[in-house]
């Protein structure tokens, strides 16, 4: 640690400027190269974190450390009463970045707006296609082609969009990474200078960090934006050293070479909590690792079938063998830290001879089924080939056959999602803005059958639950329906909830103010660092 | 010797052909799209993966896919990624450099080490020395390099605090990149102390790509030197009472350096390969780990590209080993 504050100490800018600067760096162990830097682009948490949560703002922010909106780039925003037209209050006197590479001459305001949205969807815009094979994924995963029937500037501080129906979710996807704010300023210099491309190389916002350089696969820099609307940061420097081997990462936290790294091996965390100079911090990850059924296809069409396989699978054991703990055993579709979380519910009991019992009372016997196993990890299921196994051993018990299959990755998530396809699916969910919509309707809904409801599941009580809290912008409401949906999940069973993981972030005790989010972004405004 | 030379580069446009059709149709041998990966676990509609895949070209006939892909070749341009959107070209020349730089430090390491080793090892035939190069060589060839390579990373960086973990250099120091090549860029910055940086973190990379080389050099010298030392010339060099090191050193060695000189030509390739795993595990910038990216990505674009250049540089070193021999063995040219 000594060695890195000592080399640090001398850092960069000096080199950079050329003058004998102090200054305070904080060196962030990421775990891949980002895609690019415009975050309209992409969809992995990894670019996120190197893009849209250090130089970029949205008109609303998640608070730090919860899933809560709060105002952003606009200060403040109405609905009208059939719930399509939300007109945002923007933020005045918020500077964009100033870069070697560009130097802004006003502040932000409504075209930026406009620029940032329209870009996504106009195809006659020039930025729609400003690089080769530009597609603009999370904005039509999230509906917004069909759902935005206009932007508008109603004067150069107010911008009024208008939905082709009432949408509850809105202003929460407006705090996800596709809706940052970027500057059209920038932008029509681009254009002018016939170097478009450079948008996806050297950012430019509003937020918390400047760019100053990226050397490819080896490290980003960024210096403290000291115009930044939100304040001044306490660090002067961020770097994001790229290591993509965990156990790598593990051992230059250990040497001092980082102050904070994510995605540690499950195996390493308790020798990482064992070291004086570190402290680990956990939480609750915003996820769900599930079993899904084709209740489609018989016997899984039955209820007490699906109910009675649940009851034969000890989740706890898979939590242990997979996780080695660092996981808690799902009773509910959406994970414990989202609003609505319905407590009440009571999970079905592991009980092996109470589920052969249900089994044979629904007359099936010598049952043969198939698991599908994903082959890869993810943050929700580490090890979906143990996790399978430890199934089968399970359901054997019941006398159930289980044989399990994977595919490659890609493919398995396409087959998973035929109608008729053969077999339980093991697969999960990480939320993309806190919103219960984005696990509960997005998994389970109707429209999802064929595609990311798994289950092919189609309830219509539960449907009319979801359209009518996706409808009203009362939260209370809304929770009570998001309950009652929870409720019946359960009592139908598409699904084996299987866990919801825990999340921990690995750092140097010298790092004060790191919030650890719900989202799984990996954000650095506000931290800080002893020296 | 200008005949042998264009006889060798006749033979490229075959080979070039060749690999393009490999390097092509391997990644669409494998099962998934670029386009499926592109969402993530949302899954995309059929229209709008139709609508991509169409956007990418991908829905054309794989023929004209091929040939549009060839024509980019001649004319030098290898497409732009799928997943990152920049040039195929502009990240390889960004990248490989420190992967030349990587594998050139280490064929360095194996070839001044290997050799030696292999010629003590022969002409001190079933010795203790000779039994003890050659079990280590069997070790080296035999070692898996990630396990290997955290190995010493356990020890040397984390146990010692010797080495750095991973990366270039120092984050310390942060200069443009002129050439590429770290230990160059180093010390054309000026900064002080940056270049001992760079060879500090060059050490362990070098080190775990070296080992399987190192070895194959070393087996090989010592057998192509055994044979040598058996031939009647080095037994007529010996009884005209030419001093034993000259024996070896200029009459055995130079004879026993062809098939040597092949061995090196071919270290190229496992350099490359080797360089995979050791670029991932120690964070290395090269083509390495921008290839094993693309792979599981499926990132077409960079696959074939990357595998064409990479391709490009293994025939172009075969090229020039061709070549070395037509220089030691003057018979090879005929």
């Amino acid at each position: 640690m000594k060695k890195l504050t000592t080399l640090l100490a001398a850092t960069a800018l000096a080199s950079v400027m050329g003058t004998a600067a102090w200054s305070k760096t904080l060196v962030y162990c990421s775990e891949g190269s980002p895609e690019g830097f415009d975050p309209g682009m992409y969809t992995a948490g990894t670019t996120f974190d190197a893009s849209s949560r250090t130089v970029y703002n949205r008109l609303v922010e998640f608070k730090h450390g919860s899933t809560e909106i709060e105002p952003g780039l606009a200060e403040s925003w109405t609905v009208s009463d059939d719930g399509t037209e939300y007109t945002f209050k923007l933020r005045p006197g918020v500077k964009f970045q100033t870069t070697e590479y560009f130097t802004p001459t006003r502040e932000f305001n409504a075209d930026d707006v406009i620029f940032s949205f329209e870009r996504q969807y106009k195809e006659d815009n020039k930025w729609n296609k400003y690089v080769a094979g530009a597609s603009w994924e999370y904005f039509a995963g999230m509906g917004f082609p069909e759902l935005i029937k206009s932007i508008e500037k109603v004067d150069d501080l107010t911008v009024k969009f208008t939905l082709t129906r009432p949408e509850a979710p809105f202003i929460a996807n407006l705090g996800m990474d596709f809706a940052s704010i970027l500057s059209k300023e920038y932008a029509d210099k681009l254009e002018a200078d016939g170097k478009m491309e450079l948008m996806n190389q050297q950012p430019l916002g509003t937020g918390p960090y400047t760019f100053v350089a990226y050397q490819a696969d080896a490290a980003i820099r960024y210096k403290a934006n000291p115009d930044y609307w939100g304040g001044a940061q306490k660090i002067d420097d961020l770097v994001f050293a790229i290591t993509t081997d965990a156990a790598v990462r593990a051992q230059k936290l250990k040497a001092g070479e980082c102050h904070i790294m994510p995605y540690p091996n499950a195996a390493d965390v308790a020798g990482l909590k064992e070291d004086p100079n570190l402290t680990v911090v956990e939480q609750e990850g915003l996820n769900v690792s599930y079993l899904a059924y084709n209740t489609l296809v018989a016997p899984f069409d039955k209820v007490e079938v699906r109910k009675a396989l649940n009851m034969a699978v000890n989740k706890q054991a898979i939590v242990d063998a997979v996780f080695q703990g660092a996981a808690t055993v799902a009773k509910n579709p959406i994970p414990p830290t989202m609003w609505s979380y319905n407590d009440a519910i009571e999970d079905d009991k592991y009980d092996p001879e109470a589920a052969k019992k249900m089994l044979d009372e629904a007359g099936v016997s010598g049952l043969k089924m198939k698991v599908w196993a994903m082959p890869v990890a993810r943050p929700y299921m580490l090890n979906a080939r143990r996790a399978a196994e430890l199934i089968q051993a399970d359901l054997a018990k019941v006398g159930v056959e289980v044989e399990i299959v994977s595919y490659e990755w890609a493919e398995y998530l396409k087959l998973s999602s035929d109608k008729d396809r053969d077999g339980a699916v093991i697969l999960g969910w990480t939320g993309d803005n806190g919103d219960p919509d984005n696990f509960l309707d997005t998994l389970l809904g109707c429209d999802a059958v064929g595609g990311n409801n798994r289950a092919q599941w189609c309830n219509k009580e539960f449907d009319d639950l979801m359209t009518k809290a996706k409808t009203t912008a009362d939260v209370a409401e809304r929770t009570k329906y998001y309950e009652e949906a929870q409720v019946i999940f359960k009592k139908e069973a598409p699904w084996n909830t299987l866990d919801h993981s825990l999340v921990s972030i690995p750092m140097s005790k010298k790092v004060s103010g790191f919030v650890m989010d719900p989202l799984g972004i990996h954000r650095f405004d506000g931290v800080d660092i002893a020296e | 010797m200008l005949r042998f030379i264009l006889g060798r580069l006749a033979v490229l446009i075959p080979t070039f052909i060749g690999v393009s059709i490999i390097a092509f149709s391997f990644i669409r041998l494998l099962p998934g799209d670029p386009v499926m990966l592109m969402s993530g676990e949302r899954v995309m509609s059929p229209e709008r993966h139709a609508e991509l895949m169409n956007q990418l070209g991908l829905d054309r006939p794989m023929y004209i896919q091929y040939l549009d892909y060839l024509g980019g070749l001649v004319t030098g341009d290898f497409g732009s990624s799928i997943v990152t959107k920049r040039p195929v070209l502009d990240d390889f020349l960004q990248l490989f450099p420190a992967t030349l730089e990587l594998s050139l430090c280490a064929i360095l390491v194996a070839v001044c080490l290997g050799i030696p080793a292999g010629v003590l090892a022969a002409v001190k035939r079933g010795s203790w020395l000779d039994q003890t190069v050659m079990g280590a060589a069997l070790v080296g060839y035999s070692m898996p390099i990630f396990w290997w390579g955290l190995l010493l990373i356990i020890f040397f960086s984390g146990y010692l605090g010797w080495t750095p973990v991973s990366g270039r250099i120092s984050l310390m120091y942060f200069f443009p990149q002129v050439t590429g090549f770290m230990l160059i860029d180093s010390l054309l910055s000026g900064q002080a102390g940056a270049f001992k940086s760079a060879v500090t973190y060059l050490i362990l990379p070098t080190v775990v790509l070296a080992t399987i080389p190192l070895a194959v050099i070393a087996r090989q010298t010592r057998s192509a030197m055994l044979e040598v030392l058996g031939e009647d010339y080095v037994r007529t060099a010996r009884s005209k009472g030419l001093a034993p090191l000259r024996v070896v050193g200029v009459h055995a060695l130079r004879n026993a350096m062809i098939p040597v000189i092949t061995t090196i030509g071919l270290q190229v390739g496992v350099l490359l390969a080797g360089a995979i795993l050791t670029e991932t595990i120690f964070s290395w910038p090269g083509i390495g780990k921008w290839m094993v990216d693309s792979v599981f990505k499926r990132d077409y674009a960079v696959v074939q590209g990357g595998l064409m250049l990479i391709a490009g540089v293994i025939m172009l070193v075969n090229l020039i080993v061709d070549l070395l021999y037509g220089f030691i063995n003057p018979r090879i040219r005929h």
